[in-house]
């Protein structure tokens, strides 16, 4: 028997295991993956395509981390079923593993909307290794791409495709890119530098079907957009976004909402069982609610708040929400909470704007609180305002601070820089 | 573990502690040529913040709860379990921001010419750090914390 089974190898399982062995060194651990090589980081996919980084430089943590950290590995493994009664994991090929305590890792999987295209060679998500080099394997036949979704993954494969010397259209259904995360002149702004590196962006449009090649039907060889245009291209990439990957436990009886349901110890409606990241739907400090956030740091964050709780030292999960850092073509911008209210006559809305330099910074305050704000060309104090918006600090006494030159530790209210100071 | 940190009321903003590190961390080491003629700049990991008529300087301070390694994409970020010292991989960082988003001290700098993040990491090359080898009014302290 496994007294901890951890079903998913990437950001959250890590950090679980990571936990448990801070907690407990000898309890046996089983970790079941997909993967082959579970622990590559998958923001870096991008790097990875763009061949900025390699297998082994993209490496989330080093090839001895299972072995270090006393962990049995299933990898190449799928899970096929839980038996919460019996307390019991079946594996394909039918073995089956008891365990005291279990984490559904399993992440989320591309979401791929229906479009006529039927089974053609050139059709590529962009959330794990096995697409990268699929595409990898494609690029030398191919000059031109188009991707399908203008958020975080579909600006990142664009990034990458350019960087290979392809030409890469981007379509967005929205009028902007990146919609889920910054305001319409933060999207421009990115938009810019995008269409300035060589992306051709079109917003406010689909593809409805991926078309074949003249001379071979089975190979991507074009796309016809909602208006009717068709666009050749040799390569698509399908980058709408992530759902949880609850597949396995959807039959049972564990509570799902959009992804499974976890309490702040991320604790499932079934003890013993808890989940984090991109399958789970936990605890966002700014609605004060559950929510689905698929975002690397969080699934980590969550898997060591599962890890020591499954391991019996009580811990919380300190939550998140939508938090995104950026660095498209060298455009640095951080974008944090409810940055694009449709109404905004309950906030108060503080801006500065110098497109020459190509800066931009806006903070939403609701009630004299921060709620959401948007560095774009200068970073460096962005985790200041992070924190008084986690916080929930009231701001009144520094509003007209937010945005100076002299914003800092140095102008928060003295209680507050007092406690920054104190051993912490 | 050791932090460097700050006496608030004796800190009188000259900046001399941006200009050591900026050196220590820098290819020549030499003061003018590092400010004038190296090129990638080298990248303090200090920052003086003045709101008259305080002023107080600022470097990692070592946090338990270590934000930035939690939120680290890569693995560059990690923490050292013998020395409890927050440790940057420059060879594993890709430059994503993510740890800058979430320091609550603001004290990870963006080094945009080598494409990565800077931080603290108390000058291993010296006994004391060189910020606070040179503060004029002995303003900081290199201190050992309880891990």
């Amino acid at each position: 028997m496994a007294k901890y089974v951890i079903i998913g190898g990437s950001a959250g399982g890590i950090g679980a295991v990571e936990a448990i062995r801070e907690v407990d060194p000898v309890g046996t651990l089983t970790v079941i993956s997909e993967e082959k090589v579970p622990q590559y980081s998958r923001p870096m996919i991008s790097e990875y395509v763009s061949k900025e980084a390699t297998l082994d430089t993209m490496k989330y943590r080093g090839d001895q981390f299972w072995k270090n950290n006393n962990v049995k590995t299933l990898t190449g493994r799928t899970a096929t079923k839980i038996d919460f009664t019996k307390k019991q994991v079946e594996l394909d090929g039918g073995d089956k593993i008891d365990y005291e305590k279990l984490l559904i890792a399993t992440g989320g999987k591309p979401f791929v909307p229906r479009m006529e295209c039927g089974e053609k060679y050139g059709i590529f998500t962009f959330t794990e290794l096995s697409s990268a080099e699929g595409i990898e394997a494609k690029l030398e036949q191919s000059k031109s791409a188009v991707v399908i979704g203008g958020g975080l993954i579909g600006v990142s494969a664009s990034e990458a495709l350019v960087k290979r010397g392809i030409k890469v259209t981007l379509v967005e259904l929205k009028d902007n890119i990146l919609n889920l995360i910054l305001d319409k002149t933060a999207s421009d702004m990115a938009e810019k530098v995008l269409t300035e590196a060589g992306v051709t962006v079109i917003t406010g449009q689909t593809v409805q079907q991926i078309l074949g090649k003249k001379d071979n039907d089975d190979t991507v060889g074009g796309v016809v957009m909602t208006d009717g245009k068709e666009i050749p291209c040799d390569l698509v990439v399908v980058a709408i976004g992530v759902i949880p990957r609850t597949d396995l436990v959807k039959e049972t009886e564990i509570k799902i909402n959009r992804g499974i349901v976890v309490d702040k110890s991320m604790q499932t409606s079934i003890p013993d069982v808890y989940a984090c990241g991109d399958v789970a739907e936990a605890h966002d400090f700014l609605i004060d609610s559950n929510r689905l956030l698929p975002l690397w740091p969080l699934a980590h964050l969550g898997g060591r708040a599962a890890g020591y709780n499954m391991a019996g030292k009580k811990a919380e999960y300190e939550g998140g929400t939508v938090m995104s850092s950026l660095k498209y073509f060298e455009l640095p911008v951080i974008a944090v909470g409810d940055v694009n209210p449709e109404d905004t006559s309950d906030y108060e809305v503080l801006v500065e704007l110098k497109p020459e330099k190509t800066v931009y910074r806006k903070i939403l305050l609701k009630d004299n609180r921060i709620v959401g704000f948007i560095f774009l060309g200068e970073i460096e104090k962005a985790g200041i305002l992070f924190r008084l918006l986690k916080n929930h600090v009231d701001v009144s006494t520094i509003k007209d601070s937010l945005l100076s030159e002299e914003f800092g530790i140095v102008t928060l209210p003295e209680q507050l820089r007092q406690e920054m100071f104190v051993v912490n | 573990m050791k932090r460097v940190t700050i006496k608030e009321e004796v800190c009188i903003g000259c900046g001399l502690c941006q200009v050591y590190c900026k050196v220590e961390h820098s290819k020549s080491k030499d003061p003018i040529k590092a400010y004038l003629k190296e090129n990638p700049k080298p990248v303090s990991r200090v920052r003086v913040e003045t709101n008259k008529p305080h002023s107080i300087s600022i470097r990692c301070q070592q946090c338990k709860d270590t934000p930035c390694v939690n939120a680290c994409l890569t693995g560059a970020m990690t923490l050292n379990k013998e020395t409890g010292l927050v440790t940057h991989d420059t060879e594993k960082c890709i430059g994503c921001w993510t740890c800058i988003m979430v320091c609550p001290y603001g004290a990870i700098k963006p080094d945009t010419s080598n494409k990565i993040v800077v931080k603290c990491d108390l000058c291993p090359d010296r006994e004391v750090p060189a910020c606070v080898a040179n503060c004029p009014n002995e303003a900081l302290v290199c201190e050992e914390v309880a891990q």
